[in-house]
Formats: C-alpha cells, structure tokens, sequence
C-alpha cells in the first residue's frame, strides 16, 4: 500500500520511493529512506496535506505526494 | 595573524544557525522558525577575531542540484573562497542533521561541527559520546548551545584551527560499505584528474556522478569513454543492490548514520520537546479549530496592532508633532520670518516629518507580533493548516506569510517570498502581495470611515480587507494561467519544528532594524515626497508663491489627469493630488488632503468634498491601486523581469482598481 493510504495513528515501514527527479529526491534527503518507520501523526482540517512523524522529528506533505511512497504491513504505534 | 580567514556556516533550517550567526558576529540578526528563513547571504566578523569573516549560508537539507538554495551553498563552498566550514547540527534531530554533514564532509574543505541545542539534548537527559562521534566522521566536534551561550568560544578556536591548518576531514573511517562504496572509490579514482581540475574533492564529484548530478556532471567534462565507464560501475551498483542510484546513496548515507547515532547517543525515543510541540498540535492543528485559532490570531495581531497599542501610540505621537508644529509656528512668528518660509517649515516640513513619524508605532506593533509567530513556529503550522485552501487557487501553505506580511507592509513581503522554493509561486505571491492592504493605506481609511460612515467603521473597513483578498485570490486564478506563471507546483514537503519560545532579544532587535528601515524609506521617499508635493502645490507655473492650492502647478496637472476619476464618483483635482502622492508613499494621501484643504495633521476637510458613495470608491481605489513607489522598486527587484514586469503590475494594479472603484461607485448609488 502506499503511505497516503495510512490511517491516522498509526505507523509502517518504507519500501520503496517511486516518482522522480526534485520530489523524490527531496524525500529521500528528507529521511524518507527503505526501511524507515513512519507514523502517520495527522491530516490537516481538509484532509491535506499530512503530518508525518520520522526519525524523532515531524514532517508535512502533500498525499498526493505521499502516494509515491510504498509501505509495507502497518501497525499502531 | 594578519590572514583573512573565511569561515561558512552551513546546516538545515531550523538548526539555531542564524543564533549562532548573531552569536558569532555580535551583530544580532533575524532568528526564523520558519523553514527557509536564511535565503540572504548575511555576513560578519567573528567578533574578538576580526580577521576572520563568517557568511551564513542558507539552512539546506542536502546539496541535490535541485533546489536554489542548495546550489547557491555549493557553489559557494567550491569557489574556493572557504577556509573553513562551521556545520550546524541540531543535537535534538540528529539523523536528518547529520545527513547533510555527510555530504558537507566529502567535499573535502576543512570543517567543524557545531553540535547545538546540547541544553535541551541535556535538559531530555541525553547524552552522546563527542569523541567517538568526532572519530566516525573525521572531523572535530565542539557541543554548543546558541540560544544559551554555551560553547561559542571553543567552537570558534576549534574552527580557527582547522582553517590554519587546513585540516582536511580524515577519511580513515569510510562512512559506506559494500556496492555503493566500491563504485564510489572506482568512479573517484577514475576522475581525479578532473576533479581536481575545477578543485573539488574527487570523492563529492564521484558520489554526484553517482546521483546523476546534471550540473556537475557536464562542469567535470568526461569524454565518452569515462561517462560509458561510469555508467556501467552505477549499473553494477544498482543491480547489486536491487534499487537505483538516488536512492542507494541516500540509503547509504542514513544506514550510515543509524549505525553512527545507535554507538554513541543514548536517547529516550521523543524529546519532551517533540512531545509538546505534539500536544500543543493536538489543538493548533486541530481537524475543527485550526482554522477558527488561526483566523483568532490573526485577529488579535489586528486588534493589537491597530487598536489597543498601535493606534494609540500613532495618534499620540501626532498629537506630539501638532503641537510641535504650533511652538515651531509661534517662534517663526516672533523672529519675523518670511510668511512663505514659514508655511514651508510648519506646513510642509513639519507635516511631512509628522506623517512619517507617527507611522512608527503600527509598524513597530505589526512586526513584532509576526516575527513571535515566525520564531515560535507557528508559521509552519500556518503553512499546514492553509495549504489546501490555498492550492484552490495555485499556491502552497507557504504563500500565506508573505501574504500576511501584506498586511503590515508591501516591501518585507515581497522581499519575504524569496523563501518560496519554486519560481512560480514566489512570481504569483509576488503579484498577490498589493491586493493585501498594506498599513500604510489604514490611515486613509480610518479617516473616510470616520468622517463618511460613523456607525458602521470596523464593517467598512473588514469588507475593505476582505475585498482585496478576494480581488487577489481572483487574480491569481486568472493569472497562474499565464505561460509567465506556469511551471511545475513545487513539492510541499516542510519540516514542523517544534515549537520555541521566541528569543526576545533577537526580535527587539528586528524590530529596531525594520523601525529603521522605514524610518530612513520614509525620510528619503516620504519626506522629499512630501516636501516637494508641498512646493508644487504653492508654486505656481511661474515658481511665484501660489495664491491659493487652486493656482498651483500641482492643481494643474491634477486638473488634467481628474476626469478620468469623474466615472469613480471622485473627479476633483484634490482627491486627484491625493491618488498622484499617493504613487510616492500611500502614508501621504491623507497628509496631501490635509494640505490641500488647509487641515492639520490626521484630520481633513473632506466631508464637504466627497459624497459618501464617491468616499467609498475612493477607498476602493485606494486599497487597489499601483502599489507606492517603495514597493515598486521591491516588486521590480524581485520579480527579475526587468521594467516591463514592473510597468505591468503598475498598470494593472491601476486598471483594477479603476474597474473596481467604478463598480463600489455606481453599486453604492
């Protein structure tokens, strides 16, 4: 499943980061590397974009963006 | 030591890089929560070492060939002008900060890392082992605490040292392993001849070749044979690894640091930072409230900035320069001075210098509130909360604070949309930026809605505000269709930092530095605006004293130019000088009524001249119209489009406003 498909509160590991060029790049830079746990804090009041929390810090983007990322079995925290 | 020593301060947004800049330099700058504050180059003497200079460098979180930013830092790290790099890593985030150290080090320059925010790494009761960490990387490490003052001498011997010395980073421990290390040390290998060539680490321009690093794969200038070589050495890697280039070397580098961080940190899993930040989030960020908190706040700095203390203190000010201009009056009287000279002095100097003057307190109020909100961290929240609604019409969550800084005043706000990564946006923002009614305009409007609509004040002047935001948002839809705006949306990925109490220091001083700012704008364009509107409006074609506004040149030329409003309900050469004056600061048109119908300061005679519903349309027009001439200049500069951008934006800021004001006109009647 992909990780915009997480359901508030709870957490999984990456698989992989699909898309390209200055997005995916900046995901990967941003830590979002295979095998890191992701918790997925919150939506914003519309729904988008999302809170993630990884590597003991907090990050937003966008689901859409969030859609080129592959996470495996999720979990609660 | 007579050498002129350059240290570079580099590391992510949100490290404490810009407290340490203040700290380093004994110049306190401007410390931002807000992802991408530092997008100027800003640059000082290490103060008790003045032969060495630190350039802050903009808060990056890699050195992709991406992003602006982070082009600008490396380019400037491999010109050669750099004798040292001070990298700022926040001791609280370490991983991600460490990602970018990483990168920092293969360049090969001489660098420290300055382990900051130790007292909250301490306060979690943290603890990390500096020495066995220094060894993994090479390089040395001083723990330091920007915000309390801890660490700052030692850090700046420790960086004086390596950049005597040229103490390259020590590569004995290599910081990757398998695939991606053999095919970086084949590659580095390979092209040390050209690496070397434009003086750059063979190793950066190995694992950039890696990445597929368009620019610095055309400046290394491989023939076909090498570029074949490379190519295949990365194709081995990515089948070995079973994943491709990009993602092995970011994968690498984090394994690298996981392994790093689990020997020598001793951490619990969330700071108790995080976990607040977390629970005032549970709130600020809430499904239902966010929104309703933000619109509160915005409120409040509002209410505070033009109600409870900024007003006030305005008028009080002007009450000052009142009776000011009446002692100055009075002694004029009694030596006998030239009556010309004397309105000169009383009524155009001093006026003028009242007008600017008595701004002072609103800026002061507005800039202070909004850089507690940027310190906090709130702005990112804002950014969060205001994305999706604001993608509606083609911009990011980050739009909103250049557009907030509207609100106070046109020329930080334009200047503020340099934080904006991608051209597009900062271009749309750019053009938004006039339809929020800046502060200076408040004055105009507070004195119509005195004068015209008593009882209903605050509801004239809310639909005001409203109506050039939604005059913006409709410009935007309309213009993000443009091939000028057109252009990928940027990725919206922001770090959320935690929240932090504002340092009140570093705000005064921002505070005393944007009052300065427009103190001198203001007695530069302001007050020679002013000053020469008042001799064009006593002169007469002939430069003989005037024998009344009606006879001046200034009237004259109004005259000409006033049938063109006489559709807006305001077609008299009076309000036209007004609309003229108001090109050269917007704070001037209530002062040029003032002038023009022989009234003080803050007050004008302008019942007699408009009609309620013609007043109305002038507001309109006035919160509409090409933007003062400040703001231009800034626009102009920022947009980089030369003069026809900027003539366009004057132009149609102007045929808006005329469409919008002959609409408010004959809507009212």
């Amino acid at each position: 499943m992909t990780l915009d498909k997480l359901s508030v509160g709870s957490s999984a590991c990456i698989e992989a980061v699909h898309g390209e060029g200055a997005l995916r790049r900046h995901l990967l830079d941003m830590g979002l590397t295979p095998r890191t746990r992701v918790t997925l804090c919150k939506a914003a009041p519309m729904g988008d974009p999302i809170e993630l929390e990884l590597r003991g810090y907090s990050l937003t983007l966008r689901r859409a963006d969030a859609a080129n990322i592959e996470v495996g079995e999720p979990g609660h925290e | 030591m007579s050498n002129k020593i350059v240290l570079a301060l580099a590391g992510n947004q949100n490290s404490g890089k810009t407290t340490l800049f203040n700290r380093l330099t004994g110049s306190n700058r401007h410390v931002g929560n807000f992802p991408g504050v530092t997008v100027e180059r800003w640059e000082g003497h290490v103060s008790g070492h003045e032969f060495a200079s630190v350039v802050d460098l903009p808060g990056i979180y890699s050195l992709s060939p991406y992003s602006a930013e982070e082009m600008i830092t490396r380019s400037f790290l491999t010109e050669g002008g750099v004798d040292a790099i001070i990298d700022v890593v926040d001791a609280t985030n370490m991983e991600r900060n460490l990602y970018l150290s990483l990168q920092l080090i293969e360049l090969g320059l001489p660098m420290v890392i300055a382990l900051n925010m130790m007292d909250e790494m301490r306060a979690n009761g943290n603890t990390v082992d500096v020495a066995a960490m220094s060894d993994a990387l090479g390089v040395p490490i001083v723990p330091i605490s920007a915000g309390k003052n801890e660490g700052i001498h030692e850090l700046v011997d420790a960086a004086i040292d390596v950049a005597v010395a040229k103490q390259r980073p020590q590569h004995h421990l290599d910081f990757c392993s398998g695939p991606a290390h053999r095919c970086i040390h084949s590659i580095a290998h390979m092209i040390e001849d050209h690496a070397e060539r434009l003086g750059i680490s063979e190793r950066f321009a190995a694992t950039k070749l890696i990445e597929g690093d368009a620019p610095l794969t055309e400046s290394l200038g491989l023939n076909e044979n090498e570029l074949e070589s490379v190519e295949h050495l990365v194709k081995e890697m990515e089948n070995e690894l079973g994943t491709d280039r990009e993602a092995a070397l970011a994968d690498t580098r984090y394994n690298f640091i996981e392994g790093l961080v689990a020997r020598t940190v001793v951490k619990r899993p969330r700071s108790r930072e995080r976990e607040r930040s977390a629970g005032a989030d549970v709130i600020l960020t809430h499904k239902f409230f966010a929104i309703p908190i933000f619109f509160g706040i915005m409120g409040l700095i509002f209410w505070l900035t033009f109600g409870v203390v900024g007003q006030p203190l305005s008028d009080a000010l002007g009450t000052l320069i009142d009776s000011l201009s009446g002692w100055v009056g009075d002694g004029l009287d009694a030596v006998g001075i030239n009556p010309f000279m004397r309105r000169f002095i009383v009524d155009g100097v001093l006026t003028g210098v009242g007008t600017v003057v008595s701004f002072v307190p609103v800026i002061a109020v507005m800039f202070f509130l909004l850089s507690l909100l940027e310190d906090s961290g709130y702005m990112a929240r804002i950014a969060f909360v205001m994305d999706r609604p604001l993608r509606c019409v083609g911009l990011s969550g980050r739009s909103v604070v250049p557009m907030l800084l509207g609100f106070g005043c046109s020329v930080p706000a334009v200047m503020s949309t340099r934080t904006l990564p991608s051209e597009r946006d900062r271009k749309l923002s750019i053009l938004l930026i006039p339809f929020m009614s800046c502060s200076a305009k408040l004055p105009v409007y507070a004195l119509f809605t005195a004068v015209f609509f008593p009882k209903h004040g605050a509801a004239v002047m809310s639909l005001l505000y409203i109506l050039g935001v939604l005059g913006g948002f409709a410009a935007a839809l309309v213009l993000r269709n443009i091939p000028y705006f057109r252009g990928s949306p940027v990725p919206f990925v922001l770090e959320m930092p935690n929240y932090r109490l504002p340092n009140l220091r570093s705000v005064l001083i921002l505070l005393w530095e944007k009052c300065r700012d427009f103190l001198s704008r203001a007695f530069t364009v302001i007050f020679v605006a002013t000053v020469a509107i008042w001799l064009l409006s006593n002169l007469n074609v002939r430069l003989y004293a005037a024998a009344s506004y009606e006879d001046s040149m200034l009237a004259d030329v109004s005259r000409l130019v006033a049938p063109l409003f006489a559709p807006l309900g305001f077609g008299f050469w009076q309000a036209a000088i007004a609309v003229i004056v108001g090109l050269m600061a917007k704070e001037a048109t209530i002062s040029t009524l003032a002038v023009v119908t022989n009234a003080g300061v803050g007050s004008a005679n302008i019942a007699a001249l408009f009609t309620p519903a013609g007043a109305f349309a002038f507001l309109v027009f006035t919160l509409l119209y090409t933007p003062c001439i400040a703001a231009m200049a800034t626009i102009r500069r920022e947009l980089r489009s030369g003069d026809g951008a900027a003539l366009a934006v004057a132009a149609g800021q102007f045929a808006i406003a005329w469409c919008a004001a002959f609409a408010a006109y004959h809507l009212w009647i």
